[in-house]
Protein backbone atom coordinates (compact mmCIF):
# COMPACT_ATOMS: atom_id res chain seq x y z
CA UNK A 1 0.00 0.00 0.00
CA UNK A 2 1.33 3.08 -1.06
CA UNK A 3 2.29 5.74 2.20
CA UNK A 4 0.39 8.38 0.44
CA UNK A 5 -1.34 11.94 1.95
CA UNK A 6 -3.46 13.40 -0.95
CA UNK A 7 -6.20 16.21 -0.43
CA UNK A 8 -9.19 16.72 -2.67
CA UNK A 9 -12.08 18.21 -1.37
CA UNK A 10 -14.97 16.43 -0.58
CA UNK A 11 -17.67 18.70 -2.38
CA UNK A 12 -17.50 21.46 -4.72
CA UNK A 13 -19.92 24.07 -6.81
CA UNK A 14 -19.90 23.19 -10.50
CA UNK A 15 -17.27 25.44 -12.38
CA UNK A 16 -15.67 26.01 -8.97
CA UNK A 17 -11.85 26.51 -8.99
CA UNK A 18 -10.40 23.23 -6.33
CA UNK A 19 -6.73 23.17 -5.29
CA UNK A 20 -5.66 19.48 -4.91
CA UNK A 21 -2.54 18.11 -3.26
CA UNK A 22 -0.90 15.14 -2.82
CA UNK A 23 2.56 13.78 -1.63
CA UNK A 24 3.90 10.19 -1.06
CA UNK A 25 6.53 8.95 0.92
CA UNK A 26 9.82 8.13 -1.19
CA UNK A 27 13.45 8.29 -0.56
CA UNK A 28 13.94 9.86 -3.69
CA UNK A 29 18.01 8.21 -3.68
CA UNK A 30 19.76 10.49 -6.00
CA UNK A 31 22.04 7.78 -7.19
CA UNK A 32 25.37 10.56 -6.63
CA UNK A 33 25.50 9.57 -3.19
CA UNK A 34 28.12 7.60 -2.12
CA UNK A 35 27.38 4.57 0.59
CA UNK A 36 29.77 3.69 3.77
CA UNK A 37 31.48 1.09 1.10
CA UNK A 38 32.80 3.52 -1.35
CA UNK A 39 29.98 2.23 -3.75
CA UNK A 40 27.53 4.56 -4.98
CA UNK A 41 23.95 3.98 -3.69
CA UNK A 42 21.69 3.38 -6.73
CA UNK A 43 19.14 5.92 -8.28
CA UNK A 44 15.93 5.51 -6.84
CA UNK A 45 13.49 8.07 -7.42
CA UNK A 46 9.71 8.72 -8.72
CA UNK A 47 9.90 9.67 -12.44
CA UNK A 48 6.44 10.65 -13.28
CA UNK A 49 3.36 11.78 -10.90
CA UNK A 50 0.10 11.45 -12.86
CA UNK A 51 -3.32 12.58 -11.88
CA UNK A 52 -6.83 11.97 -13.74
CA UNK A 53 -10.16 13.12 -12.93
CA UNK A 54 -12.72 10.71 -14.23
CA UNK A 55 -10.00 8.79 -16.75
CA UNK A 56 -8.83 12.02 -18.04
CA UNK A 57 -5.10 12.96 -17.35
CA UNK A 58 -5.43 16.63 -15.74
CA UNK A 59 -1.61 16.99 -14.40
CA UNK A 60 1.46 15.73 -14.89
CA UNK A 61 5.25 16.18 -14.16
CA UNK A 62 8.07 14.50 -15.13
CA UNK A 63 10.53 14.54 -11.90
CA UNK A 64 14.22 14.71 -11.66
CA UNK A 65 17.40 14.02 -9.33
CA UNK A 66 17.17 16.94 -7.65
CA UNK A 67 13.66 16.46 -5.92
CA UNK A 68 13.51 16.22 -2.08
CA UNK A 69 12.38 13.27 -0.58
CA UNK A 70 8.71 12.80 -0.62
CA UNK A 71 7.82 14.63 -3.12
CA UNK A 72 4.61 17.20 -2.71
CA UNK A 73 2.36 18.44 -5.18
CA UNK A 74 -0.04 21.00 -5.50
CA UNK A 75 -2.30 22.01 -8.33
CA UNK A 76 -5.77 23.28 -9.05
CA UNK A 77 -8.57 22.32 -11.02
CA UNK A 78 -11.72 23.33 -12.33
CA UNK A 79 -14.43 20.66 -10.74
CA UNK A 80 -17.08 19.70 -13.80
CA UNK A 81 -18.34 16.43 -12.49
CA UNK A 82 -18.56 14.23 -9.81
CA UNK A 83 -16.12 11.37 -9.54
CA UNK A 84 -12.90 9.79 -8.71
CA UNK A 85 -9.67 12.06 -8.80
CA UNK A 86 -6.54 9.43 -9.42
CA UNK A 87 -2.89 9.39 -8.74
CA UNK A 88 -0.12 7.46 -10.03
CA UNK A 89 3.45 7.79 -9.06
CA UNK A 90 6.04 5.54 -11.25
CA UNK A 91 9.58 5.26 -10.19
CA UNK A 92 13.22 3.97 -12.08
CA UNK A 93 11.96 0.11 -11.39
CA UNK A 94 8.48 1.19 -13.54
CA UNK A 95 6.50 0.21 -10.52
CA UNK A 96 3.53 2.28 -9.71
CA UNK A 97 1.92 3.49 -6.26
CA UNK A 98 -2.16 4.88 -6.72
CA UNK A 99 -4.41 6.47 -4.26
CA UNK A 100 -7.11 7.71 -5.32
CA UNK A 101 -10.31 10.30 -3.99
CA UNK A 102 -13.66 11.01 -4.55
CA UNK A 103 -15.35 14.82 -5.29
CA UNK A 104 -19.06 15.13 -5.58
CA UNK A 105 -19.73 18.05 -7.61
CA UNK A 106 -23.04 19.89 -7.18
CA UNK B 1 35.27 29.90 9.35
CA UNK B 2 33.39 32.17 10.96
CA UNK B 3 31.58 29.76 12.63
CA UNK B 4 34.35 28.29 14.08
CA UNK B 5 35.08 32.18 15.23
CA UNK B 6 31.75 32.53 16.69
CA UNK B 7 32.18 29.08 18.62
CA UNK B 8 35.30 30.55 20.15
CA UNK B 9 34.06 33.97 21.15
CA UNK B 10 31.24 31.53 23.26
CA UNK B 11 33.64 29.35 24.92
CA UNK B 12 36.19 32.77 25.70
CA UNK B 13 33.30 34.23 27.35
CA UNK B 14 31.70 31.38 28.95
CA UNK B 15 35.72 30.94 30.14
CA UNK B 16 35.40 34.83 31.33
CA UNK B 17 32.29 33.56 33.87
CA UNK B 18 30.66 36.27 31.49
CA UNK B 19 27.17 34.07 30.92
CA UNK B 20 26.61 31.60 33.27
CA UNK B 21 24.63 27.78 33.33
CA UNK B 22 21.91 29.40 34.92
CA UNK B 23 18.94 28.05 32.55
CA UNK B 24 15.79 29.51 31.11
CA UNK B 25 13.69 32.11 33.15
CA UNK B 26 10.32 31.13 33.77
CA UNK B 27 7.85 32.94 31.36
CA UNK B 28 10.90 32.79 28.44
CA UNK B 29 10.20 29.19 27.84
CA UNK B 30 9.59 29.17 23.88
CA UNK B 31 9.49 26.08 21.45
CA UNK B 32 11.38 26.18 18.83
CA UNK B 33 8.37 26.35 16.83
CA UNK B 34 8.87 29.94 17.09
CA UNK B 35 12.97 30.55 15.62
CA UNK B 36 11.35 29.01 12.16
CA UNK B 37 10.52 30.65 9.43
CA UNK B 38 6.78 31.50 8.86
CA UNK B 39 7.01 29.00 5.74
CA UNK B 40 8.54 26.14 7.80
CA UNK B 41 5.91 26.98 10.41
CA UNK B 42 3.60 26.67 8.01
CA UNK B 43 4.57 23.12 6.57
CA UNK B 44 4.23 22.09 10.12
CA UNK B 45 0.98 23.54 11.22
CA UNK B 46 -0.96 21.89 7.52
CA UNK B 47 -1.22 18.06 8.35
CA UNK B 48 -1.56 18.15 4.73
CA UNK B 49 1.67 19.58 3.59
CA UNK B 50 3.56 17.91 7.03
CA UNK B 51 5.91 15.13 5.50
CA UNK B 52 5.69 13.79 9.19
CA UNK B 53 2.37 12.97 8.92
CA UNK B 54 3.49 9.86 6.39
CA UNK B 55 5.24 8.54 9.37
CA UNK B 56 1.92 8.87 11.25
CA UNK B 57 0.39 7.14 8.83
CA UNK B 58 2.31 3.99 8.63
CA UNK B 59 2.19 3.91 12.32
CA UNK B 60 -1.30 3.84 11.89
CA UNK B 61 -1.41 0.74 9.87
CA UNK B 62 1.92 -0.87 11.89
CA UNK B 63 -0.33 -0.16 14.78
CA UNK B 64 -2.64 -2.96 13.86
CA UNK B 65 -0.59 -5.63 12.42
CA UNK B 66 0.24 -8.47 14.36
CA UNK B 67 3.61 -9.83 15.04
CA UNK B 68 5.99 -12.12 16.23
CA UNK B 69 5.46 -15.44 17.95
CA UNK B 70 2.17 -14.46 19.97
CA UNK B 71 0.89 -12.61 16.86
CA UNK B 72 -0.34 -9.79 18.73
CA UNK B 73 -0.93 -6.31 17.06
CA UNK B 74 -0.25 -3.47 19.10
CA UNK B 75 -4.03 -2.56 18.88
CA UNK B 76 -4.60 -6.41 20.31
CA UNK B 77 -3.87 -5.30 23.77
CA UNK B 78 -4.09 -1.51 23.76
CA UNK B 79 -6.99 -0.90 21.57
CA UNK B 80 -7.90 2.36 19.30
CA UNK B 81 -4.62 4.62 20.11
CA UNK B 82 -6.59 7.53 19.96
CA UNK B 83 -8.38 6.88 23.10
CA UNK B 84 -5.27 4.49 25.07
CA UNK B 85 -2.56 6.45 24.13
CA UNK B 86 -3.85 10.07 24.59
CA UNK B 87 -1.57 11.92 27.18
CA UNK B 88 0.75 9.05 27.37
CA UNK B 89 3.44 10.11 25.64
CA UNK B 90 3.88 13.61 27.82
CA UNK B 91 5.06 11.80 30.70
CA UNK B 92 7.76 9.33 29.28
CA UNK B 93 10.92 9.01 29.56
CA UNK B 94 9.17 7.06 33.17
CA UNK B 95 10.82 4.31 35.78
CA UNK B 96 10.93 0.96 34.18
CA UNK B 97 10.81 -1.86 37.11
CA UNK B 98 11.93 -4.13 35.13
CA UNK B 99 15.33 -2.73 34.42
CA UNK B 100 15.56 -0.32 37.61
CA UNK B 101 16.15 2.57 34.80
CA UNK B 102 14.44 5.53 33.27
CA UNK B 103 13.17 4.06 29.76
CA UNK B 104 11.53 6.27 26.63
CA UNK B 105 8.74 5.51 24.20
CA UNK B 106 10.97 3.94 21.82
CA UNK B 107 12.68 1.93 24.67
CA UNK B 108 9.31 0.88 25.55
CA UNK B 109 7.94 -0.09 22.29
CA UNK B 110 10.49 -2.44 21.51
CA UNK B 111 10.15 -3.89 25.04
CA UNK B 112 6.66 -4.46 24.60
CA UNK B 113 7.54 -6.47 20.91
CA UNK B 114 9.62 -8.64 22.60
CA UNK B 115 8.13 -9.13 26.10
CA UNK B 116 4.43 -9.16 24.93
CA UNK B 117 4.80 -9.71 21.02
CA UNK B 118 7.81 -11.93 21.10
CA UNK B 119 9.19 -10.13 17.78
CA UNK B 120 12.80 -9.25 17.39
CA UNK B 121 13.01 -5.64 18.55
CA UNK B 122 13.39 -2.95 15.80
CA UNK B 123 16.93 -1.44 15.23
CA UNK B 124 17.25 2.45 16.39
CA UNK B 125 16.08 4.78 13.81
CA UNK B 126 14.44 2.20 11.51
CA UNK B 127 11.51 3.44 9.55
CA UNK B 128 8.91 1.41 11.79
CA UNK B 129 10.18 2.09 14.95
CA UNK B 130 10.34 5.68 14.07
CA UNK B 131 6.70 5.23 12.86
CA UNK B 132 5.43 4.33 15.63
CA UNK B 133 6.85 6.36 18.29
CA UNK B 134 5.89 9.49 15.91
CA UNK B 135 2.08 7.62 15.37
CA UNK B 136 1.68 7.06 19.88
CA UNK B 137 3.30 10.45 20.37
CA UNK B 138 1.15 12.23 17.82
CA UNK B 139 -1.77 11.12 20.09
CA UNK B 140 -1.06 13.52 22.37
CA UNK B 141 -0.47 16.44 20.26
CA UNK B 142 -1.44 19.92 22.15
CA UNK B 143 -1.24 18.28 25.80
CA UNK B 144 1.66 19.70 27.73
CA UNK B 145 5.18 18.13 28.31
CA UNK B 146 3.98 16.79 32.28
CA UNK B 147 7.27 14.62 33.21
CA UNK B 148 6.30 11.73 35.90
CA UNK B 149 6.93 13.09 39.31
CA UNK B 150 8.58 9.55 40.35
CA UNK B 151 10.70 10.31 43.24
CA UNK B 152 13.04 6.90 41.39
CA UNK B 153 13.73 8.85 38.30
CA UNK B 154 15.34 11.50 40.55
CA UNK B 155 19.14 10.71 40.70
CA UNK B 156 18.97 9.76 36.83
CA UNK B 157 16.98 12.91 35.99
CA UNK B 158 20.04 15.06 38.26
CA UNK B 159 22.94 12.60 35.91
CA UNK B 160 21.04 14.23 32.72
CA UNK B 161 21.64 17.80 33.63
CA UNK B 162 24.78 16.83 34.76
CA UNK B 163 25.42 16.17 30.99
CA UNK B 164 23.61 19.07 30.01
CA UNK B 165 25.93 21.23 31.26
CA UNK B 166 29.37 19.30 30.88
CA UNK B 167 31.26 20.68 28.91
CA UNK B 168 32.70 17.99 26.27
CA UNK B 169 34.54 17.96 22.66
CA UNK B 170 37.32 19.78 21.34
CA UNK B 171 35.00 22.64 21.07
CA UNK B 172 34.85 22.15 24.64
CA UNK B 173 31.35 23.67 24.84
CA UNK B 174 28.37 21.96 26.63
CA UNK B 175 24.44 21.91 25.71
CA UNK B 176 24.05 24.44 28.34
CA UNK B 177 26.70 26.84 26.60
CA UNK B 178 24.49 27.24 23.33
CA UNK B 179 21.32 26.29 24.26
CA UNK B 180 20.70 28.30 28.13
CA UNK B 181 23.21 30.73 27.71
CA UNK B 182 23.00 31.86 24.17
CA UNK B 183 19.54 30.61 22.72
CA UNK B 184 17.84 33.17 20.20
CA UNK B 185 21.23 34.10 18.93
CA UNK B 186 22.47 33.24 15.79
CA UNK B 187 25.38 30.14 14.86
CA UNK B 188 26.72 29.78 11.38
CA UNK B 189 23.52 31.63 10.13
CA UNK B 190 21.32 29.12 11.97
CA UNK B 191 18.75 30.42 15.30
CA UNK B 192 19.83 28.60 18.46
CA UNK B 193 16.50 27.04 20.05
CA UNK B 194 16.17 26.81 23.72
CA UNK B 195 16.31 22.48 23.16
CA UNK B 196 12.66 22.24 23.73
CA UNK B 197 12.11 18.40 22.60
CA UNK B 198 8.59 18.74 22.32
CA UNK B 199 8.30 17.53 18.32
CA UNK B 200 10.33 14.53 18.54
CA UNK B 201 9.98 11.84 16.57
CA UNK B 202 9.91 15.05 13.82
CA UNK B 203 10.72 16.13 10.66
CA UNK B 204 14.22 17.63 9.52
CA UNK B 205 14.23 19.17 6.23
CA UNK B 206 18.40 18.45 6.61
CA UNK B 207 17.37 14.92 7.24
CA UNK B 208 14.77 14.26 4.21
CA UNK B 209 12.97 11.88 6.82
CA UNK B 210 11.52 11.75 10.77
CA UNK B 211 14.71 11.18 13.06
CA UNK B 212 14.45 10.68 16.51
CA UNK B 213 15.60 12.86 19.42
CA UNK B 214 18.73 11.14 19.77
CA UNK B 215 19.78 11.04 16.26
CA UNK B 216 19.52 14.92 17.19
CA UNK B 217 21.70 14.98 20.11
CA UNK B 218 24.22 12.76 18.17
CA UNK B 219 24.23 15.62 15.64
CA UNK B 220 25.29 17.96 18.30
CA UNK B 221 27.40 16.07 20.00
CA UNK B 222 29.51 15.29 16.60
CA UNK B 223 29.00 18.96 16.16
CA UNK B 224 31.65 19.85 18.82
CA UNK B 225 33.16 17.38 17.84
CA UNK B 226 32.58 14.52 21.05
CA UNK B 227 32.78 11.24 20.64
CA UNK B 228 28.75 10.72 20.78
CA UNK B 229 26.96 7.81 22.60
CA UNK B 230 25.59 4.83 21.00
CA UNK B 231 21.62 4.95 20.36
CA UNK B 232 19.64 3.49 23.05
CA UNK B 233 22.62 4.74 25.77
CA UNK B 234 21.44 4.80 29.09
CA UNK B 235 23.43 8.62 29.24
CA UNK B 236 20.51 9.73 26.48
CA UNK B 237 17.65 8.61 28.39
CA UNK B 238 19.10 10.45 31.36
CA UNK B 239 19.64 13.48 28.96
CA UNK B 240 15.94 13.23 27.19
CA UNK B 241 14.73 12.77 31.60
CA UNK B 242 16.16 15.83 31.92
CA UNK B 243 14.74 17.35 28.65
CA UNK B 244 11.55 16.72 29.51
CA UNK B 245 11.34 18.46 32.78
CA UNK B 246 13.06 21.40 31.25
CA UNK B 247 10.30 21.75 28.57
CA UNK B 248 7.39 21.04 31.07
CA UNK B 249 4.37 23.30 30.19
CA UNK B 250 5.09 23.15 26.50
CA UNK B 251 2.66 21.43 24.29
CA UNK B 252 3.36 18.51 22.03
CA UNK B 253 3.91 19.02 18.45
CA UNK B 254 4.60 15.59 16.97
CA UNK B 255 4.67 15.44 13.84
CA UNK B 256 6.85 18.84 13.96
CA UNK B 257 9.03 19.96 11.17
CA UNK B 258 12.53 21.69 11.91
CA UNK B 259 15.02 22.52 9.29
Amino acid sequence: MARALVNVPKEAKQGETVEIRAMIAHPMETGYRVGPNGINIPRDIIRRFACTYNGEEVFRADLHPAVSANPFFAFTLVALASGTIEFTWTDDAGATQTASAMITVS
Amino acid sequence: MRTLWRLAAIGVSAFFGIVSARGIEVGEKRSGFDFMTPETQALQADDISNPGMLWVLQGEQLWQEPEGRANVACSGCHGDASRTMSGVAVRYPVFDEATGRPIDLAGRINACRTERQQAEPLAPESDALLALTTYVTHQSRGMPVTPANDPRLAPFRENGRRLFQSRIGQLDLSCASCHDDNWGKRLGGSAIPQAHPTGYPLYRLEWQMVGSLQRRLRNCMIGVRAEPFAFGAPEFVDLELYLAERARGLPVETPAVRP
